[in-house]
């Protein structure tokens, strides 16, 4: 359906017909997985139809499309954030849903340089679903909400016919606060800058896929679901100089360069050879066919940090547990904004896409 | 077309007279069909493909051709490159 | 560290190889590979930009994702939207775009379409769901082959009458045929399929190299190898040899896999194919032989009648043939790109257009819309 349902005589805000960009909306009528997928297509979603729909009179908040919202409540600063958690199998490998419910939101919240304080819970149950289960998973997210040093105090519950709805799906929103003078955020990368990642990366996609059906495969490779906000915490308090932060889930590293790319306009180089992948999880891409850039993480950041003040983040990170495998991939230029680069092992370069949709294991 | 990757036979063992093998990638292990290799045995190296050993890697052959490869330019250093008249 | 894969992706011996290929080297030359895989190897890696300027790869129809009929695409499709059916595939083809659209959408539209490792997780789902029937995309190059004639025959010897095929096998050397008889031809060197020789060996080459003196050189599929591959076919040509050669040892014999070609030759029989983009060539698929037509999805589902429709606008078949680069087409980046296909070069990870879009969108600007 291409219009919307619209009795009210004034124009819906998005004119479908005459869009003056190449329009995927058009070719697309139904939702297809890869909107979901954190790459291209979820790009376009929300550029063309969720921002749109939902412009106010101050934008500025919405339009910064960071990891959550920064907006001013008075005197303070509060960064406010909502996720969905809709994965399957819902019990996987270091984790499940109940880890991704909390450590995401609270991620999120970190990544604009605040400190994660309060989460909300939304429960969409399946008809069915066995209680031994749901009382499984709240104990998993009352433990990690402790971890992450946040409070649940707020939650809903709604219940939905057998079948419609997978089991469980959770909604958490959250809110945290931004000390006064930290401006973090995707925009604000700048040539120069040096890109580290907190760690290994594609254990948690890899994880997950491992025991989903059909695709079983053996594997040591567990989830890395980790609450990143102390670790955000030390390095602001440390006065290292971020100017953005994100956590590289849905998409990979490869969706947040890119990402962090185009909302800063600059040009990202990296050496493929320092990005960190462990050699399982290198293995198991080989045989799926699957680029490790582009599988998620559950318990990393991405770190744009002012080259001054580089080898102190790292020697922070190194002593935090959740960023004892930091590394310096890369660093920010001001050549071919919008589009990251990245040096191969044997001295070529390749551009490193925003993946289109959710990677799929290949027979080429 | 052909993502073949080479794997380590960890288990062989006989389904309805179908041979299958466990293979390691490298620390992440797949159970695939052997019935076009069935003469593979623990410790033996494969190319699978779509979940079938289609051909064993020879390790004497790996082995020499990574030696062909590490002789390359140390023997043009001494004596021009070869195969240049 | 991953055994067989590690070493043969030694950067130090990577750059040897290329300083050897670059003292080679007195002349232009052109030479195509026709395997997918090698392309992504090459693209990914680097290798096109690292190589002397006056060495030309010319990416082949390697890439059985990119060739497979429209028609079947289709009928993949019609099929694929049947409420009875559940559709496997591997995940390469969920994006090509058919006629209309593409197993994505028809999964959007409610269709049960399934990404599988394997076509035996195709037959674990068909005895799962004896109410449906189970269809598996067969499709792929000589490698995959056995696997999907496999399957089939185990569906045959243990009666699992659910399941069927839709086939679409293309081979490889009458591809090559096809390149050396047309008129623009300007390959004058090959690199094999390093996989598909693993299964069918190498004798078919031999009156390839015979008769249109080209040497061909068998290649595996990691940067040191294809480096290999290239530097030993370029070496032929320098010194006016065109032999076949094998530098995949380690992988490949001269036989073959014995065992999966009669299975191959049982399951399956030789037919005419239509490559997508690049028109019929006599004798160049496979489909399944008489013995197993109750296991072929276009018997078992009325599929009849389709009516295919390509974009005027795509130049794949150029592409393929390697007469045009993916950035010398008209809609290259603009009117077609990964997220927004016109045809099926552009969707698959070997594509030459997709790999030219993913990987080379700095050095081939695209403008703008």
């Amino acid at each position: 359906m291409s219009k919307p349902m619209d009795p009210s005589p004034l124009q819906p805000a998005v004119d479908l017909a005459n869009w003056s960009c190449p329009l995927p909306l058009r070719d697309s009528p139904h939702i297809v997985m890869g909107h979901g997928g954190g790459g291209r297509l979820s790009a376009e979603l929300v550029e063309h139809l969720f921002v749109p729909a939902f412009s106010s009179g101050d934008d500025s908040a919405l339009a910064r499309l960071g990891d959550s919202a920064v907006v001013a409540v008075g005197a303070e600063r509060l960064a406010f954030t909502t996720d969905s958690y809709v994965v399957r199998p819902r019990w996987f490998p270091g984790g499940s849903i109940g880890d991704l419910a909390v450590n995401g939101t609270v991620n999120d919240l970190a990544m604009m340089g605040a400190r994660p304080l309060y989460l909300t819970v939304g429960f969409i149950l399946e008809e069915g679903l066995e209680v031994a289960e749901l009382g499984r998973i709240v104990e998993v997210m009352g433990r990690a909400a402790r971890e992450a040093g946040v409070t649940i105090v707020a939650g809903d519950t709604k219940v939905v016919d057998a079948g419609h709805g997978d089991g469980v799906y959770i909604n958490t929103a959250g809110v945290g606060a931004v000390p006064a003078g930290v401006t973090i955020g995707p925009e604000l990368a700048r040539p120069g800058d040096v890109v580290i990642v907190s760690g290994p990366i594609g254990m948690h996609g890899i994880a997950v896929l491992s025991v989903r059906d059909g695709l079983e495969f053996g594997s040591q490779i567990a989830s890395d679901s980790a609450p990143l906000g102390d670790l955000v915490a030390e390095l602001i308090d440390a006065g290292v100089q971020i100017h953005a932060l994100r956590d590289p889930t849905r998409g990979g590293v490869a969706a947040t360069l890119n990402e962090i790319a185009t909302a800063s306009q600059v040009g990202v180089h990296i050496e493929e050879r320092q990005v960190p992948v462990p050699a399982d999880v290198r293995a198991a891409c080989g045989f799926l066919g699957l680029d490790p850039m582009c599988v998620a993480n559950e318990g990393k950041l991405v770190a744009f940090v002012a080259p001054s003040d580089a080898d102190r983040a790292l020697a922070l990170m190194h002593s935090h547990r959740h960023g004892t495998g930091a590394v310096i991939v890369g660093e920010v230029t001001a050549d071919h904004p919008g589009v990251v680069v990245a040096r191969t092992a044997i001295g070529g370069t390749r551009v490193v896409d925003l993946p289109l949709a959710e990677q799929l294991p290949r027979i080429c | 077309m052909c993502l073949g990757v080479p794997g380590r036979i960890e288990a062989v063992w006989d389904v309805d007279a179908m041979r299958m093998a466990r293979v390691d990638f490298g620390g992440v292990t797949k159970d695939i069909c052997l019935a076009y290799l069935p003469d593979l045995v623990v410790g033996d190296y494969a190319i699978v493909h779509v979940g079938f050993a289609i051909s064993q890697v020879d390790e004497e052959s790996a082995r020499e051709t990574l030696r062909l490869f590490e002789e390359i330019g140390v023997l043009d250093a001494e004596f021009g490159p070869s195969g240049k008249e | 560290m991953t055994k067989y894969l590690d070493e043969f992706n030694d950067p130090e011996l990577a750059r040897r190889l290329l300083d050897e290929i670059a003292a080679t080297v007195t002349r232009p030359w052109s030479i195509m590979e026709v395997c997918g895989g090698q392309t992504h190897t090459i693209i990914r890696n680097g290798i096109d930009q690292l190589l002397p300027e006056s060495v030309q790869l010319i990416h082949g129809p390697g890439c059985p994702v990119c060739v497979t009929p429209l028609e079947i695409i289709d009928k993949a499709l019609a099929i694929a939207a049947r409420p009875e059916v559940i559709f496997c595939s591997f995940g390469d083809m969920l994006r090509v775009p058919g006629s209309d659209q593409d197993l994505f959408a028809i999964k959007s539209q409610g269709g049960d379409v399934r990404v599988v490792y394997s076509p035996l997780d195709a037959v674990r789902i068909a005895q799962d769901n004896p109410d449906k029937q189970v269809v598996f995309f067969g499709i792929g190059f000589e490698t995959t082959a056995p696997a999907n004639a496999m399957t089939v025959h185990l569906a045959k010897t243990q009666g699992i009458d659910n399941f069927s095929v839709l086939v679409s096998h293309v081979l490889v050397p009458p591809a090559i045929t096809a390149l050396m008889e047309a008129p623009e031809r300007r390959v004058q060197g090959f690199l094999a399929a390093g996989h598909v020789c693993a299964v069918m060996g190498m004798s078919q080459y031999v009156p390839l190299v015979e008769k249109y003196h080209v040497p061909i050189v068998v290649t595996g599929f990691e940067p040191l190898d294809v480096l290999e591959g290239i530097r030993r076919t370029l070496l032929q040509l320098e010194q006016g040899r065109a032999e076949l050669e094998n530098a995949y040892p380690r992988a490949v014999t001269f036989e073959g896999n014995v065992r999966a070609q009669e299975m191959v030759h049982d399951v399956f029989e030789v037919t005419d194919r239509a490559w997508r983009g690049i028109g019929m060539i006599p004798a160049s698929g496979w489909r399944l032989s008489a013995r197993y037509s109750a296991f072929d999805a276009e018997n078992r589902f009325d599929v009849r009648g389709i009516l295919t429709q390509e974009s005027s606008l795509c130049r794949s078949g150029e592409v393929l043939q390697g007469l045009i680069k993916p950035n010398e087409c008209g809609a290259f980046g603009t009117g077609c790109t990964p997220r927004r296909p016109l045809g099926a070069p552009m969707v698959s990870s070997e594509g030459a257009c997709a790999a030219y879009y993913q990987f080379r969108r700095l050095a081939n600007p695209v403008a703008a819309p």
